[in-house]
């Protein structure tokens, strides 16, 4: 055999496999959109709108999960985003030599922990401290929707925060991978012009930029997948609130709480179908992150680098 | 701040001759903006620049050479404390610019590195538009008149010989433009923030024949109105570009004089078979 047809099999192989991967999602998404077609017919664009869940009338909207989910996500967001760029830049740029590995073993010690176990720690010791919390909010911030209702300590300020701790290792970690890709030639071009060490970051932040906001979706993709934690501090009570203090529901805990009780047809398709649409949410954010990190390479004309090496290392 | 950078008043406009006093391979310029003395560089322990002293006269192209691993790099990149930023790494001895020791305690090294510039062997723009790239480092210095930004841009540009080439393209990727004018753009950089001293570390090895011609042709320009002390292993760069040579090996100053001397009538034996191309 020829070394060239060597290659030849090489890349038709690595093809077929890459053509799997996509036969998969499609199937997936061939697979429940078939398993929610009672619930598709019946409801149709509805489902997205609509606001109430009720198995025994046989009404079914997933607004309030889709809300629950988002929101809950987009909140852990704005809180993880920070702390973790923050351990990213302490770790690659700041910490003495001598600590930056045992950090990194803990922060990558953290993503390990099983889902479960966050919930656990979320009712037992989180839940209480955000009750006392809620308890300490002055009355006149009490009006704004953010903080209204009773302050019960399960709800989405609970869920969000728990989300955060766990969105945290994550995307520190490719942040941190992004920093160290970062060549040493783009600080000392800073240093050189009479940067301080802080300006000396921000230009390697600016590198690594589209990178970063890759580890930032990423953290994000999670947020909006996890289910057990969140399942367990987040009150379960499909509403559609602002507040932080009001118990919600999220798209991956409703399927799991109530898929084992779905006796009738359409009340099981209605769950798949929030699958489907939790399907297809994950998706669209996907998309519309790489194409924002793409739109962004354009304008500055420079390859990506936001290694997948890296990722599939710490979501292993 | 510090008061480490205010002009002294050395009356660096006026070209003074060069006095041809060699001793040991310490040269006495009689104008010297920079004055080494006993410097020694180690990495951790490693000692890798050993005593070295020399003046580096103001205004005048200084070319550094020597073969891989003498150490020219750690040398020019000590007199910008540039080897700051290497962890473990320090300088023993004096470099003083201006008649002040940068290595005092009280130098503001911020300071310094805008009086000091730098361009690398690597071209290493920011993935920014090419305005952005040139206007960093008057942003960082609190510069936001749009105005003065794109006028200093502007004169950048042009002492970088730059300008004619990318002026209607500003605002496209510096990362779009080809290696040499890449390197012509960090010098365009470099000399934003009005430096008056210009180190350049093997700045065209990476580069083309022509485009090397044209950073060679702009190091004679520059040396009008700045002090200039390029890294070179390319032999007849250095006779080519530079008023005085220095040859350094295993992190020695060996000799140091004009360049004609330095390349015709070198006084060490070592001297004469590196320009030679004996060994190296
Ligand atoms: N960051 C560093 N850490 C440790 N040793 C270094 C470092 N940089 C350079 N060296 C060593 O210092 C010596 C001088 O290197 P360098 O200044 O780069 O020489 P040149 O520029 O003349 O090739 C070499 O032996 C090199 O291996
Ligand atoms: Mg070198």
């Amino acid at each position: 055999m020829t070394r060239s047809r060597d290659d030849g099999m090489f890349r038709f192989t690595t093809a077929a496999f890459a053509a799997v991967v996509l036969l998969i999602v499609i199937a997936i998404g061939v697979e429940l959109w078939r398993q929610s077609f009672l619930s598709i017919e019946k409801f149709g664009l509805h489902f997205w709108t609509g606001t109430i869940w009720n198995p025994v009338s046989g009404q079914f909207g997933a607004l309030p999960f889709i809300w629950g989910t988002l929101y809950s996500s987009i909140l852990a967001l704005i809180i993880a985003t920070p702390i973790s760029l923050g351990i990213a830049v302490f770790i690659s740029e700041l910490s003495p030599q001598m600590l930056r590995q045992p950090l990194t073993y803990l922060t990558e010690l953290l993503a390990a922990i099983p889902s479960i176990v966050y919930g656990l720690w979320g009712i037992f010791v989180l839940t209480p401290i955000v009750r006392k919390l809620e308890l300490a909010v002055p009355d006149p911030l009490k009006k704004l929707p953010l903080f209204s209702g009773p302050p019960l300590g399960v709800g989405m300020g609970t869920a969000a925060l728990i989300l955060a701790i766990m969105v945290v290792p994550f995307t520190s970690s490719v942040a941190r991978e992004i920093l160290k890709n970062v060549p040493m030639a783009q600080r000392e071009a800073a240093y050189a012009l009479g940067s301080t060490r802080w300006e000396a970051i921000k230009v390697a932040l600016g590198y690594g930029k589209s990178g970063i906001i890759g580890a930032v979706m990423l953290g994000f993709g999670r947020a909006l997948g996890e289910t057990m934690a969140v399942t367990m501090v987040i009150g379960n009570n499909p509403q559609v609130s602002a507040s932080l203090f009001a118990p919600q529901y999220t798209m991956a805990a409703v399927i799991a709480n109530e898929f084992t009780e779905a006796a009738d047809e359409l009340y099981l398709h209605a769950l798949i179908e929030i699958g489907l649409l939790l399907f297809i949410i994950t998706i669209a954010v996907n998309a519309l992150s790489r194409l924002f990190i793409w739109s962004m390479q354009k304008r500055t004309g420079r390859t990506v680098i936001l290694r997948p090496a890296a990722i599939e290392e710490v979501a292993a | 701040m510090t008061t480490f950078l205010i002009d002294t008043g050395t009356p660096r406009r006026i070209k003074a001759p060069v006095m041809q006093t060699q001793i040991n391979g310490m040269a006495s310029p009689a104008e010297a903006r920079i004055r080494v003395r006993h410097f020694d560089f180690f990495y951790a322990d490693a000692k890798v620049l050993h005593g070295i002293t020399m003046d580096i006269p103001d205004r005048q192209v200084t070319a550094l050479i020597g073969p891989s691993g003498c150490g020219k790099s750690t040398f020019v990149r000590s007199m910008n404390r540039m080897n700051d930023i290497i962890p473990d790494a320090h300088g023993e001895g004096v470099i003083e610019i201006d008649g002040r020791n940068i290595y005092d305690g009280g130098t503001d090294v911020v300071e310094l590195r805008r009086r000091v510039g730098m361009v690398f062997q690597k071209s290493n723009p920011f993935p920014k538009s090419i305005f952005e790239n040139i206007a960093y480092g008057l942003k960082i210095g609190g510069v936001r008149n749009r105005r003065q930004l794109s006028e200093t841009v502007e004169k950048s540009l042009r002492r970088a010989a730059l300008w004619d080439e990318v002026k209607d393209r500003l605002n496209d990727s510096a990362m779009a433009l080809s290696g040499g004018q890449q390197q012509r753009l960090c010098i365009a950089r470099a000399l934003a923030v009005d430096p008056e001293i210009l180190l350049m570390d093997e700045p065209a090895s990476a580069l083309d024949p022509i485009a090397t011609t044209k950073i060679e042709e702009l190091i004679w320009e520059l040396k009008e109105n700045y002090t200039i002390v390029i890294v070179t292993h390319n032999m007849q760069q250095a006779a080519r570009v530079s008023d005085r040579t220095a040859f350094f090996m295993l992190g020695r100053l060996v000799e140091y004089g004009e360049t004609n001397t330095i390349f015709m009538n070198p006084r060490e034996k070592m001297t004469e078979d590196y320009v030679t191309g004996r060994f190296g």
